[in-house]
Parts: C-alpha cells; sequence; structure tokens
C-alpha cells in the first residue's frame, strides 16, 4: 500500500511539473507545424513569467496576469514573425536572439521597478493560481481505488495545470479536423501548395507563431504565479528548450508530445523522490548520479526509441514568393 | 597628432593614479562581493548586505558591492577591485576560497574577508559559523512542534557546508525525538542550485507528501520556493541565515539566523579603526554569531514549554555538556 501511494504521489508530482512543458511543447509544435522554428519558447515563456508576476502584483490579480502576459508572449512573437516571415530572417538566429533579449531585458525592468535584484517580490495568496480541489475531492478521499486517485492525484492542482490538459485534445482537433489545422499543416509541409490555392501564406504563418506566444504565455504565468510565487531570473531553467526536445520525440504530434513531457516530467519527480532513499540491492544513490537521470534518459530515448523522427518538410523554410 | 593623444592618455592616467592615492587616506575604501544567490535573497547574502548597509549608517563610508553572474565573474571582481586600490573586501561565501587562496598573495596590502570559508593567508580573516549548533536548535523546534515523527531538509547545493546544517539539525531533532526521521533532499550540486526556489518547492511538496511536517531550507534564495510550499500545503517551515520569519507568517516556525551580518559589519569596523587582523574566527551560539529566532510573527508558533527546552539546550551547548557533531570533523573518516 505503501508503495501504491508512492506512485500516487510521482504521478501528482508529475503532472504538476509537466504544466510548463506540454504548454511550451505545443506552443513549439503549432509554430513549426506550420513551417517556423521556435527556439525562443524559453525566452517567450521567461518573459511571460516575468510580466504575469508583476503584473498579478500590481493588480493583485492572477487573471489580468495571464493576460498580460500573453499578450506580452504574442508580441515576441509578432517580432520573431516580422524577422523570419515577412523579411525571410533566420529562425534560429531570430528565436536565439528573443532567448537573449528577454534573459537580459526581464530583471532589468524587474530591478527598475522593484529594486530586489531583478525579482518580482513575492505574490500574495490571492494574486497566484492556486491548488483547485474538485468537487467532492473531500468527501470521495476515503473511498478505496477511487479516493486516492481522484483526491489525490486529480484534484488539487492549479487552473493553469488543468487548462495545458485540456489544451492538448483541443490542440489535436484545431490541426487534424478543422480547415485552419490543415492549412496550417500544409503551409509546413508545402508552402507552395498552399500560396497556389489562394491562401496568405504569410498570414497562416503569423498565425501560428501567435498561437504559439498565447500558448507560452499561459506556460510563462504558470511558472510565476502557480508554480512559483515570483519571478526570478533565469527561472525558466531550460525547459523551453526541454520543450523543444520533447515536441520532436513526439515527433510533431499532440498526443505523442504530451506522453514526451509527462516521461521528462516524470524523471524529473523521482529524482528528488529517489534522493536520500535506500534502495533495496543498491542502497542509497548519490545525488550527482540521481540528478543526472533525466538528461540520461532523453540520450537513451533519442537513440532506442523514438525510431525516425522527420520534421515537418518546410520547417524552418522562409517562404519566398516566385514572380 | 598620435603623440600629443598618447601624451594626454598618460596625463591622464597618471591624474587618476595619484586621485586614487590621495584617496586611500581618506575613508575606508570597502567592498563586498555577493555570492551567485544574489544580493536580496533574504537570505545569507541579504545579511552580509545588512552588515554593510550598519556600516555605512554608522561610520558614514561609502562601499561599493559586485553580484555575480557566474563563477568565473569571481576572479575578475576581485581583481578588479583590489587593483583600484579598494582597503578592504568582504567575499560573501565559500565558493570564493580557491580563487582568494590565489588572489590574496597577489594583493597583499588588501584586507579579505571571507565568509563560510577558511584561507589561510596573513591578510585574510576567515569568519566561519557553528552552524551544527544552531541546526540543533531549530531540529529540536522541529521536532516538538511535530505531532508525527517525520520531519524534512531541503539544502541547496550539495557541498559539506549544507551537510553540516543537515547533521546539526538531524541531532537536535533525534535529541527530541530519537525515532524521528529526517528526510533530506539537495536542490542541485551546482551553484545555480541556490537559486532555483521551483525545484526547491518541488522537493519540499515531495517530503510533506512523504509525511514532513516541518521543512528546514538550507537554500539561500532557493529555500524561500520551500517556505512557499510548506505555506501553500499549510505546514511549517524553517528558515536560515537571515530572520525570514516574516515571510509567511503563521508558518514559518522559526529562522535559524547567522549573524553574518554582525560579523560583516565587525569585520569592516576593525578595518577602520586600525586593528584588522587576519586569522580564523569560528563564531558559535557561544559567540552569537547563531542562533534561533523569535519574534512578533512567529511567537504563537512557539510555546512556553519550547523555548524552555531550547534554551535549557542552549545552555548545555554553550557549557558544553551537549556536543553537535561537526560534519566537518567527521567528513574525511
Amino acid at each position: 500500500m505503501d508503495f501504491l501511494i508512492t506512485i500516487l504521489q510521482l504521478i501528482d508530482g508529475t503532472i504538476r511539473v509537466s504544466t510548463p512543458l506540454i504548454l511550451a511543447a505545443l506552443a513549439g509544435l503549432c509554430s513549426e507545424r506550420g513551417g517556423v522554428i521556435d527556439i525562443g519558447l524559453e525566452g517567450k515563456m521567461l518573459g511571460a513569467a516575468f510580466v504575469a508576476a508583476t503584473v498579478a502584483y500590481m493588480t493583485g490579480s492572477a487573471w489580468l496576469g495571464l493576460l498580460a502576459a500573453i499578450a506580452a508572449s504574442v508580441a515576441l512573437s509578432l517580432i520573431h514573425g516580422f524577422a523570419s516571415i515577412t523579411h525571410h530572417g533566420n529562425q534560429v538566429v531570430s528565436g536565439m536572439a528573443i532567448n537573449i533579449i528577454v534573459a537580459g531585458l526581464a530583471p532589468t525592468i524587474g530591478n527598475a521597478i522593484f529594486h530586489i535584484n531583478g525579482d518580482t517580490p513575492p505574490l500574495p495568496h490571492a494574486a497566484r493560481f492556486t491548488a483547485i480541489d474538485l468537487p467532492f475531492a473531500a468527501s470521495l478521499a476515503d473511498v478505496p481505488v477511487i479516493g486516492p486517485v481522484y483526491s489525490g492525484v486529480i484534484s488539487g492542482h492549479s487552473f493553469t495545470t488543468y487548462l495545458a490538459f485540456a489544451l492538448v485534445p483541443f490542440v489535436a482537433w484545431m490541426l487534424y479536423k478543422t480547415r485552419f489545422g490543415l492549412r496550417l499543416r500544409a503551409v509546413g509541409e508545402n508552402p507552395e501548395a498552399v500560396d497556389t490555392a489562394g491562401v496568405s501564406v504569410q498570414w497562416l504563418r503569423y498565425r501560428a507563431v501567435m498561437i504559439a506566444g498565447v500558448l507560452c504565455g499561459i506556460a510563462g504565468t504558470s511558472l510565476s504565479t502557480s508554480l512559483g510565487a515570483s519571478f526570478i531570473r533565469d527561472m525558466t531553467a531550460g525547459k523551453g528548450y526541454l520543450a523543444l526536445a520533447a515536441m520532436i520525440f513526439g515527433k510533431w504530434r499532440p498526443k505523442t508530445t504530451l506522453l514526451a513531457c509527462l516521461i521528462f516530467a516524470f524523471t524529473d519527480t523521482l529524482q528528488a523522490r529517489l534522493q536520500g532513499v535506500e534502495l533495496p540491492v543498491v542502497g542509497e544513490i548519490p545525488v550527482q548520479f540521481i540528478i543526472m537521470l533525466p538528461y540520461a534518459l532523453t540520450v537513451f530515448l533519442l537513440a532506442g526509441f523514438v525510431g525516425k523522427v522527420v520534421a515537418p518538410a518546410a520547417d524552418g523554410e522562409p517562404y519566398i514568393k516566385e514572380h | 597628432m598620435v603623440h600629443k593623444l598618447m601624451r594626454v592618455f598618460l596625463a591622464v592616467i597618471l591624474m587618476t593614479l595619484l586621485a586614487g592615492t590621495a584617496l586611500a587616506a581618506g575613508p575606508l575604501k570597502a567592498a563586498l562581493i555577493y555570492d551567485m544567490g544574489g544580493k536580496f535573497d533574504k537570505s545569507f547574502n541579504e545579511a552580509a548586505y545588512k552588515g554593510a548597509e550598519m556600516f555605512r549608517k554608522e561610520f558614514g563610508d561609502k562601499y561599493r558591492d559586485f553580484e555575480p553572474t557566474n563563477e568565473t565573474q569571481y576572479e575578475q571582481a576581485i581583481r578588479r577591485f583590489a587593483s583600484r586600490g579598494t582597503d578592504i573586501i568582504v567575499v560573501v561565501g565559500f565558493s570564493y576560497q580557491g580563487v582568494l587562496e590565489k588572489m590574496a598573495p597577489e594583493f597583499p596590502d588588501t584586507k579579505f574577508v571571507i565568509i563560510d570559508s577558511e584561507v589561510k593567508q596573513p591578510n585574510v580573516l576567515s569568519i566561519q559559523f557553528k552552524e551544527h549548533e544552531g541546526s540543533f536548535l531549530v531540529g529540536m523546534i522541529a521536532a516538538m512542534k511535530a505531532k508525527g515523527d517525520t520531519v524534512g531538509f531541503v539544502g541547496g547545493m550539495d557541498v559539506p557546508l549544507i551537510r553540516k546544517f543537515h547533521l546539526g539539525y538531524e541531532e537536535g531533532v533525534h535529541y527530541v525525538k530519537p525515532n524521528a526521521k529526517v528526510l533530506m533532499n539537495m536542490t542541485g550540486t551546482t551553484p545555480s542550485a541556490w537559486a532555483d526556489p521551483i525545484r526547491a518547492g518541488e522537493l519540499a511538496r515531495g517530503q510533506m507528501d512523504r509525511g514532513a511536517e516541518v521543512v528546514y531550507a538550507a537554500a539561500g534564495s532557493s529555500g524561500n520556493g520551500v517556505l512557499q510550499a510548506a505555506a501553500d500545503a499549510g505546514r511549517f517551515s524553517i528558515g536560515v541565515d537571515s530572520n525570514q520569519n516574516y515571510l509567511h507568517p503563521g508558518s514559518v516556525l522559526t529562522s535559524m539566523v547567522k549573524r553574518v551580518d554582525l560579523a560583516v559589519f565587525d569585520a569592516l569596523k576593525s578595518a577602520r579603526e586600525g586593528h584588522f587582523k587576519g586569522g580564523s574566527l569560528h563564531l558559535g551560539l557561544k559567540e552569537g554569531g547563531v542562533d534561533y529566532a523569535l519574534d512578533e510573527y512567529n511567537k504563537d508558533l512557539i510555546t512556553e514549554e519550547m523555548k524552555a527546552k531550547v534554551d535549557d539546550a542552549k545552555a548545555k551547548i554553550i557549557s558544553g555538556e551537549i556536543k553537535v557533531t561537526d560534519y566537518f570533523d567527521i567528513m574525511d573518516k
């Protein structure tokens, strides 16, 4: 029974940790399915985290923080779009530029406003997206099997976490079942064909990067107002790149991407639980080894399990109309 | 033309040099270099900053400070301050040990102070704290507050210094409840572990899921994530270095305060008054270097009975009746 409870706690932690990863990976997926490489996930998330924390602190409302963060993140997306769609610039360079600009700009502005080392002050409880207890969570807690699963794992996450999981089927539906999704996929595979059909390639790609902006905005908000309670320098700590890796593992498909994000989050949670625990046979594993686990797993998966990974054909190719 | 420019250039350099030496006779030129946790980490570095501020208010001497953003800046920062004729440089944190061992002989006329580590050079004052003694006391408080038998510890970077906190804490817990379990996690193994509150918070949540009722954070800036997680869960946490009781009143049980502020202040003062001496200081409960914090934010959490017990143990540690194990004494064995 103890073992089962540990498993449930691990799953609970995994769901929490995976939130920003899922959102950012979906953002990358939407953008790259439309043919625009988005290495700037990290920067957009960081920018959104900063704006969300700042606005939530100043207004006392997490919702306003979320809206402002989405606006900021979309603005960064548009810069990326302007450079790489309108002006056919190199998409990797433009995305990297966003990462570097935000990493410097956010703490600088933060320092100018709050004078605490580039961070934002801790948010009061009311200005955060805190754990939501789903209906009947308390009363069902004692029911065997369903109780621990429902109230321990499914209930008690924040709004952004539920939103992240809800967005996976939504993005899948949008990509595969709507006309917009079909065109979006087409523009990432064969923009000439889309252009021939009389649909604007540029406008489609702009919409793709804006969707990525919205998703990164939510991801950043979840970092600074839900998982954490303030903006801290470099708080994304490589999650944007990890999301990019998850998207590639997931072969640019929403459901497999979700799975990849969950695997990453699970190893992260697992390593937290394994520290200082006596395991049968092997005994206590050194901390350094445990911290290495997620990275080792990445290499292992990439080498052995994922199989052939094919990016959208026009991913990263600027579309230049021939006259 | 080029020659003229050169001459002007040289003259300017000469004048700056002269001005530099002229200034040295005036007020004390002090510099503070923080660790990677950053100046306002509400903890260790902030305590050093407060000490320097105290000095500035009392004597009116301005000081300069610097926050490195990566390890390669450690040496540059020390070199820059030292070569500009700074009288005394305080480096905050054990990470400076290697760099200072190299730089102190290079600038024999500059006085150095290093916190949390020892550098054996005639011009270096090494200030270390007996964190294990303070941690013992907060461990006792944690054990007395917990209804069950599990408490937690979240460290920053996995280094002997943090293990020292942990060992003292564990002994304090076991002093009250010999069978209690102390869960332990480290945030990371690189200096960035001092500034990763999200991961530290997740570690604390993990410990609380496993039953920890009180979590002690010895993790610099990352500790804020632990305190936040405990406050969110309605559990208790223990702050470190600075008094962090005010951060989440009602949830922060107490703080293991390390009087870095007083140590910095005293060092700067002695340099100003001309009796600065290199050497090594070990500040414990007896010297007032470490203690547990009791103020208006946590007075309702600590009962009279708990306070009496802790103060009794404190007296016994000072008199030598209770010996708290120093991790540094056992780590190589």
